[in-house]
């Protein structure tokens, strides 16, 4: 018998309440948003759960909706996937502009760089990481670089000429 | 002799007489460095592939004298430089232009090691010239091995002309300078 959404709506439902919410099959993944601040209490459920067992960490990233109102400007989303099962889901937790949430990296070891590179991006806290610094940009940096608001182009070029890289408004 | 396809390297400008041959130091100098740059290859990306090419036998770098490729820095004489450097990357390249000894050359083989390239970005160097001295830019995206060996012809040209102090003159002095570098 295969593990239905049902059967996972029901179990976290029973579990965390109002906590969970918003159950959607966006395409082919069974999607829904949580709390953040149970976030690793519904991960260890997850994963621990003898119906569900969602034993492997996909991945784990940060998004940055500048649009959203103040309490959903950041979110991280969790892919799930249940190996005996082969059923994956994707949670999604929102945050407001000053983006914090607990780790999971005791829940998942595989989540410790994840949550560093979400960090060094997205300037997401996770609170409890062993070790969080940045993984991928150089230490020096300051900024997060996949914010919305940070600019692509490099501040230090001299020689690209905005002309011929079709970057100005006026076309003269 | 004649009717061999073999070139060899033309002797510098001299005087010939019985038993001796008279010409200045720097020419001798500048054809035996010319005719044996060590390369160090530094590939990070495509350019490193075109890079394969060249050093395999169809075109064959070793005609030039660079067949000897050197993975330590100092044994090295000529730095290539081939593919996008992160900014995490420059401190590295840097710190292996520091460990080469003198005489040494650098050439920045495509777009991205030139100017960044495509890579228009944060996390990009535009260029490695910003990081270290450059003595020949080789274009292209990436360039085809013709143009990397061009670029190593046109570094011997330079070589074979420079002079044997120039490493010591004030000029070079100060251009290490504005990188930072000693």
């Amino acid at each position: 018998m295969a593990l239905e959404n049902i059967e996972i709506k029901d179990q976290l439902v029973a579990a965390f309440g109002e906590s969970v919410f918003n159950f959607q099959q966006e395409k082919d993944i069974f999607s829904f948003e949580i709390d953040a601040q149970k976030n690793a209490a519904i991960i260890l459920f997850l994963k621990n759960n003898q119906d569900l067992s969602f034993h492997f960490l996909t991945d784990l990233c940060g998004i940055h909706y500048p649009d959203n109102d103040d309490e959903h400007q950041f979110a991280v989303v969790y892919h799930l996937h249940n190996w005996v099962e082969n059923k994956r889901i994707k949670v999604k937790a929102y945050l407001n502009g000053t983006p914090e949430i607990k780790t999971i990296s005791k829940i998942f070891l595989s989540s410790n760089w994840m949550e560093r590179e979400t960090w060094d991006f997205y300037g997401i806290n996770f609170i409890g990481h062993p070790q969080l610094k940045r993984i991928l940009n150089m230490d020096e940096m300051i900024s997060h670089p996949m914010r919305k608001e940070f600019p692509m182009e490099d501040a230090g070029r001299t020689d690209k000429d905005d002309r011929f890289f079709g970057r100005t408004s006026i076309n003269s | 002799m004649d009717s061999s396809n073999t070139k060899m390297v033309a002797p510098p400008e001299g005087i010939t007489g019985e038993g001796f041959f008279a010409t200045k130091l720097n020419d001798v100098v500048g054809m035996a460095r010319a005719n044996s740059l060590w390369p160090l290859p530094f590939a990070t990306s495509c350019c490193g592939i075109e890079f394969m090419a060249t050093m395999a036998s169809h075109y064959d770098l070793a005609r030039f004298g660079s067949e000897r490729v050197s993975f330590s820095p100092r044994q090295a004489d000529m730095l290539m430089v081939m593919g996008t450097i992160s900014k995490k990357m420059g401190p590295i390249l840097r710190q292996v232009y520091e460990q080469m000894s003198e005489p040494r050359w650098v050439i920045a083989v495509g777009a991205c090691a030139s100017s960044g390239g495509i890579f228009d970005t944060y996390s990009v160097l535009q260029g490695i010239d910003k990081v270290i001295p450059v003595d020949v830019y080789v274009p292209g995206c990436p360039p085809r091995p013709e143009q990397i060996v061009d670029g190593v012809m046109k570094l011997q040209e330079l070589v074979r002309s420079e002079s044997v102090r120039r490493r010591s003159s004030p000029e070079y002095q100060e251009l290490l300078a504005s990188y930072n570098i000693q």
